[in-house]
């Protein structure tokens, strides 16, 4: 069993930048950056780094151990998919450090979308004005001809059906909007620091009904990098203990590519796919969501933070609206403050890196929002095709 | 045909498994792979069954009505040649007796403020190009 093996005991970023703003430095080296300030957190050098744990397609790990002059690469691996996989790549660092392979892994996210918009990532490449754009599929033709091109697009379908079924509305939505920029404003890393008001949010443009342009993240650049070793070791670094009391990832085959084929099963369509994987994690960790004390919920799109709080049981499926509406996610009072880096919508969007973070910095008391005591985090990976993941931190 | 995007920014790539679809779709005819072992649609076409991994079918006639499983309103255009086509209806439509197949297309000449899951659509076909058509649905 993965449970308290290892721990986490660095973690580094650069600054934060909109769209483009991060030129002309290269996203490989904006993750060197990370990656060392991240070992200098932990009190490590390159020279103790000896492998790598990524997601979301990643990066060339030989050039970037020939750069930075790694001793020896013991392991380097990734999970498949996307975002799904940011809270799951400490998990799989985790993995091959329980096993032997290696013993201080790097997990890194880098960003750039000056020409590559995530907005536009299922358009038909080839398309006139279309960057980071789809290569043709027999999959993507029976979706992508109806003008779904941007996963918001597609999320906003099953925050549709969600508002249907359950009766959430878009004032639970901009629940989760507000309480994210409140979190966001207070800290000096943070893109969007004026707060954000309700009738801000309904004068705004819609994007895809029911998403405005505050259901959405940001678009950034930048890079977060965490690092991963066993507990044993960690004792005699020089933070306060963070150990991984689990990881998961994956799905259940049926979620399959999720909002890019719409074929998902009735029972779990209008869901974030978590539900396999957060029984998983919560077993493999062996806490409950009444032990989780703050949770960094993926947030690439409103809606789905609410339906991650249905799966991952702090309310029942179809409650969720209404557990946003009476204050539970807000900081400091809520019963279950989340995001309180400001996330993906109003800190920074690094596909889920900077929730690791934040839930380690929570663990050492280190928050600028800090959770009074905060001693179990749970961080996830982004609602997504397979695989999407979890991760449940400790101190 | 309002509703729908123009036919550059359309492409249809196709595979073994697919192509029986793609050319009925371009004589306007639906038709839904059903498993000649077990009798499960599976839908995109693929090349196996998820229920009993065999792989041979029978390419079912469907007459494409069904109702709105969900939906959205595009109103903004993630790529410029989007932007004269808007707001577009892109609707999820389950089609009855097929356990649960979906078919992704736009609702065509219609008001987007009268889109609501569960309303009944018929299926229509727009013509990108020659020898090549894509689904759309109808209000009823």
């Amino acid at each position: 069993m993965l449970k308290d093996q290892t721990a986490v005991v660095g973690v580094g970023a650069t600054e934060y930048y909109k769209r483009g703003r991060s030129l002309p430095q290269t996203s490989m080296e904006l993750a060197g950056k990370a990656v060392i300030l991240a070992l200098r957190d932990a009190g490590l050098s390159v020279d103790d780094l000896d492998g790598f744990a990524l997601y979301s397609m990643g990066f060339d790990t030989s050039l970037f151990a020939q750069w930075l002059g790694v001793p020896e690469v013991r392991f380097t691996a990734m999970l498949t998919g996307g975002g799904g996989g940011a809270a799951g790549s400490v998990g799989l660092a985790s993995a091959a450090i329980a096993s032997g392979m290696a013993e201080c892994v790097v997990s890194v996210m880098t960003l750039q979308q000056a020409a590559s918009r995530f907005g536009a990532s299922f358009a038909p490449r080839g398309t006139p004005g279309a960057v980071y754009s789809a290569p043709p599929s027999p999959e993507g033709a029976f979706i992508q001809p109806s003008g779904l091109m941007g996963p918001g697009q597609m999320f906003a379908v099953l925050a549709q059906r969600h508002m249907h079924l359950y009766g959430t509305t878009r004032e639970h939505f901009c629940e989760v909007a507000m309480s994210t920029r409140e979190n966001a404003i207070r800290r000096p890393t943070s893109l969007m620091k004026e707060p954000l008001t309700k009738d801000q949010y309904f004068a705004a443009r819609m994007i895809s009904e029911p998403l405005c342009l505050f259901d959405f993240c940001l678009e950034c650049d930048g890079a977060v990098a965490v690092v991963t070793t066993s507990a044993e070791r960690a004792r005699d670094l020089r933070h306060p203990m963070v150990y991984v009391g689990g990881s998961a990832n994956g799905g259940n085959g049926r979620w399959g590519q999720a909002i890019t084929w719409m074929g998902m099963p009735d029972e779990y369509f209008t869901s974030s796919g978590h539900r396999p994987v957060a029984k998983r994690l919560y077993e493999m960790a062996g806490v409950t969501p009444a032990d989780v004390d703050v949770a960094l919920l993926y947030d690439h799109f409103s809606p789905m933070v609410i339906m991650q709080l249905e799966d991952y049981g702090f309310c029942g499926v179809g409650e969720g609206g209404a557990f946003v509406a009476d204050g539970n996610i807000r900081w400091p009072q809520g019963s279950l403050p989340v995001n309180t880096h400001g996330g993906n919508l109003s800190e920074a969007y690094i596909i889920g890196m900077t929730h690791v973070k934040e839930a380690v910095e929570q663990l050492r008391g280190a928050a600028v929002n800090q959770v009074a005591d905060a001693e179990v985090a749970l961080v996830t990976g982004g609602p997504a095709s397979i695989p999407v993941s979890s991760l449940l931190l400790h101190n | 045909m309002q509703g729908v995007l123009p036919p550059d920014v359309i492409a249809i790539s196709t595979s073994p498994s697919t192509d029986p679809f793609w050319k009925a779709a371009a004589e306007h005819r639906l038709v839904v792979p059903q498993c000649t072992t077990c009798g499960t649609f599976r839908f995109p076409p693929a090349p196996f069954c998820f229920h009993c991994r065999a792989q041979d079918v029978d390419w079912v006639e469907h007459d494409g009505a069904g109702e709105i499983y969900s939906f959205t309103v595009i109103r903004h255009a993630v790529i410029p040649p989007v932007a004269d086509a808007l707001p577009l209806v892109a609707a999820v439509v389950e089609l009855p007796g097929t356990g649960g197949c979906r078919l992704v297309g736009n609702v065509v000449d219609c008001d987007p403020a009268a889109v609501r899951i569960g309303v009944p659509v018929t299926l229509d076909w727009y013509d990108v190009r020659p020898g090549e058509a894509v689904p759309v649905f109808r209000l009823a």
